[in-house]
């Protein structure tokens, strides 16, 4: 099992490099540092020596990724992408652009994200198995027929359409809560109220669905006719096999996103004005901030990568029949 | 003729969505020839939800078809000279089918059916003095000689043309039903004939009431609304087709070698779509749209029109949504093929020294396409939801073309108004719902049809 993880470890590492390398090519070769530094410099007349500085006082004035000038090693140390894109492997975020300390501004966002996105996840899976399991109960009804109807109806609104609704009913029209916005402490239920329920209202349509099809699959199987042919009951069956069976591969398909909770959800942030990680990249990405989009995309790799690793620890735990090799 | 004095301006992406088109119509030719999957697809068309669904759809496309043929209009002559100018911006088709709407703007909002103004306005009297009242509108319902007729008039107008829409279609329908549909045939007629005359009576009538109300109210330029909205399923369509173009041969490629070669050809691939997937979706396709703009920023000499600058970064939306979504057909595909490598019949091929690249045109690309086909109709709707995601934070369509994402956006400062102006998202949403709902349905009988396994029990129409 040790084994096993580092060697996945280990095959992280190239991967995580590739990531470097195509952020890095879409930023900076076809944005060269000269663009970027009159985008933040914000003015249409820049002068040169301007650029100059700005790119020095960044480290952005070396090559972009082969040193011509230097020799042996130093080839590939004395560049950009080594000193901005790979340092990040010593979870080393350096500055932004903008002259911020990213580790700590990181730090800082990291639980605001999680205050919305774990709540989400919890509560969202607990509903949709819940809902699946009781659509399951009255399967091959009319019932069941149309419930399916409303979850393809639900899925086919937008996401946006979902926050402009509650925004609108629940923040403006009734005022029940904040529109948007985030404060820390214990007030902070009251802004998380609204992206919480809708976060999970518009993952009803489409998780209900996936797992009264997966409860369905479990429902037709020999064990589960054989213990309704021994007269067990049908609540019985229904709790006692088919849930329990059915929710492995429920948990092993969600574990994979566990870890990018820390991240944070980039839209339901920007909606509703949660100052977490997912409003942070996308206002380095409004601002061409690369600095800040590099660290987060790293961390975001990391986190799946982890999260790859974490479903396939989770299958051999909830089925003792897989094994690791 | 006047008609005649216009320079066909195809957009790139235009000429892709032809291309397109054209493809599909191969592959409905090869579905004809082949028994096997005539079947499959008959089984589609004759559950209820699958053909009206296909019709919703058709609909859609043929909107977004008659929208993809540009030209530009003759400008007058000026004096004397002897030059041909063209008007610097492109009509569509559909532009000329939807005359009515165009050129009747208002000063502002106006609600769905006003003749009135929905703003305030300082009018000054004839008698001297100033009254602040809501204006008459300049061209909705201009037509009336008393304001007092507003309502009745409405439901006479639609009452008429609802009637003359029906009785058509109604008899056209009765001669089809009569002598030219064959007896033996196994489709939902019914569903069929209603979603039809459905579909025929709404855009009729829609289209005769525009000549005289705004149907969808008027936006903050006083621009008609449901101009605006029918003119973005050309970009709701388009991206839905366009980026799955986009991910279908990547996804088939890279899929079935990783999966026929495996060795290093697996690990290579495995490890792009690893590298691409751990990425945040997201996170690329804003990073590469900013690129886009600024490509277009630095390069203002390739875009001679301003379409043409939204097209170019149209298309470039649609290619990076399509490559940063082909990694999950690509698994599957690969998954697929590792499977059907082992099986006995391409065992047998291969000691008959059949060639490999034989072995998987006839042997596996064939058993794999019920995922491909299933993916690709889920792809769409799924598309047609992140443009609006998309265009609602910034990074989606351009500005200046018509989107149901930009109405959103637009929609954004519109209902903090006081009163609230709603009809802006109603419309976005009523035909982007429509679209996808079809789209959600018909994948999902095309799925019941074609991997049975996946449907679970119950729930066949």
């Amino acid at each position: 099992m040790l084994a096993y993880i580092i060697r996945r470890l280990v095959y992280a590492i190239p991967i995580l490099i590739g990531v470097n390398l195509l952020t890095f090519a879409l930023f900076f070769v076809v944005n060269t540092p000269d663009q970027m530094a009159r985008v933040q410099l914000g003015d249409k007349h820049v002068t040169e020596d301007a650029v100059q500085e700005w790119k020095a006082q960044r480290g952005y004035d070396k090559p972009l990724l082969i040193n011509g000038e230097a020799d042996g090693a130093e080839v590939f140390i004395d560049t950009i992408f080594f000193e901005k894109s790979l340092s990040l492997f010593v979870l080393d975020f350096g500055k932004s652009d903008a002259g911020r300390n990213i580790a700590a501004d990181i730090e800082q966002r990291m639980w605001p994200s999680l205050a919305v996105a774990l709540p989400t996840f919890i509560i969202g899976i607990s509903v949709n198995i819940a809902f699946a399991l009781f659509v399951v109960m009255f399967r091959a009804s009319i019932f069941d027929t149309s419930a399916m109807i409303l979850c393809v109806g639900l899925m086919s609104v937008s996401g946006v359409f979902y926050v402009i609704a509650g925004q609108f009913f629940f923040a403006k029209e009734w005022s029940l809560v904040p529109i948007s916005g985030y404060l820390g402490g214990a007030d902070a239920w009251r802004f998380l109220l609204l992206p919480v329920t809708i976060g999970v209202i518009s993952g009803i349509g489409g998780g209900t669905r996936l797992y009264r099809t997966l409860f369905l699959e479990e429902a037709n199987k020999d064990y589960v006719r054989t213990a309704r042919a021994k007269g067990v009951a049908e609540l019985t069956v229904l709790f006692r096999h088919i849930l329990p069976n059915g929710m492995i591969p429920i948990l092993t398909s969600v574990v994979v996103v566990i870890p990018s909770l820390f991240m944070g959800s980039l839209l339901v942030e920007s909606f509703f004005g949660i100052p977490g990680l997912g409003s942070y990249t996308l206002d380095a990405i409004q601002s061409q901030d690369f600095a800040i989009v590099r660290s987060m995309v790293f961390l975001g790799s990391v986190l799946y990568i982890i999260g790859l690793l974490l479903t396939d620890i989770s299958y051999t735990l909830v089925d003792p029949r897989v094994r690791l090799s | 003729m006047e008609l005649f004095d216009v320079r066909l301006h195809l957009l790139w992406s235009d000429i892709l969505i032809f291309l397109l088109v054209a493809s599909l119509c191969a592959f409905v030719v090869n579905v004809v020839r082949n028994p096997l999957a005539r079947k499959r697809w008959s089984q589609v068309f004759e559950s209820r939800i699958g053909s009206a669904s296909f019709l919703v759809i058709l609909f859609y496309v043929l909107i977004a078809l008659t929208d993809s043929v540009h030209f530009q209009k003759k400008l007058e002559q000026a004096g004397d000279s002897e030059d041909v100018h063209y008007a610097p911006e492109v009509t569509s088709l559909l532009d000329l089918a939807l005359a009515p709407m165009l050129g009747r703007d208002e000063k502002t909002y106006s609600a769905p059916f006003a003749i009135h103004s929905f703003a305030k306005e300082n009018t000054e009297l004839a008698e001297g003095g100033v009254i602040r009242d809501y204006p008459r509108l300049e061209h909705g319902g201009s037509h009336l000689e008393d304001d007092a007729q507003h309502g009745a008039d409405i439901v006479v107008k639609s009452m008429t043309i609802i009637g003359w829409t029906l009785v058509p279609v109604l008899i056209l329908l009765f001669l089809h039903h009569a002598f030219i549909k064959k007896r033996d045939s196994r489709l939902p007629w019914p569903v069929i004939y209603f979603t039809f005359s459905a579909v025929v009576v709404v855009s009729s009538w829609a289209l005769y009431m525009s000549q005289f109300y705004h149907v969808l109210g008027t936006d903050k330029v006083g621009q008609d609304v449901l101009y605006g909205a029918v003119k973005a399923v050309r970009t709701g369509v388009l991206i839905g087709t366009l980026a799955t173009l986009v991910t279908l041969p990547l996804a088939v490629l890279l899929g079935i070698s990783a999966g026929y070669f495996r060795g290093w050809v697996d690990d290579v691939v495995q490890y792009i779509y690893t590298t691409l997937n751990s990425i945040p979706g997201i996170l690329l396709i804003a990073a590469s749209v900013l690129l886009i703009d600024v490509y277009i920023e630095t390069h203002p000499e390739q875009f001679k029109l301003l379409s043409d600058r939204a097209d170019f970064k149209f298309v470039a939306l649609c290619f990076i949504l399509g490559m940063t979504s082909w990694t999950g057909l690509c698994r599957l595909l690969r998954a697929e093929t590792l499977k059907l490598s082992q099986l006995e019949y391409v065992q047998a091929a291969h000691a008959f020294g059949v060639s490999r690249w034989r072995v998987i045109m006839r042997h596996i690309l064939p058993n794999t396409t019920h995922l491909i086909l299933i993916a690709l109709v889920l792809d769409f709707s799924g598309f047609v939801l992140a443009e609006a995601v998309l265009s609602y934070i910034g990074v989606g369509v351009d500005p200046s073309m018509k989107s149901w994402g930009n109405m959103i956006n637009e929609a954004r400062a519109e209902l903090a108004r006081e009163p609230v102006v709603w009809w802006s998202v109603i419309a976005a949403f009523i035909l982007m719902f429509v679209l996808v709902l079809a789209a959600n349905l018909f994948s999902d009988r095309v799925r019941d049809a074609f991997d049975p396994r996946m449907s679970g029990s119950g729930d066949k129409q």
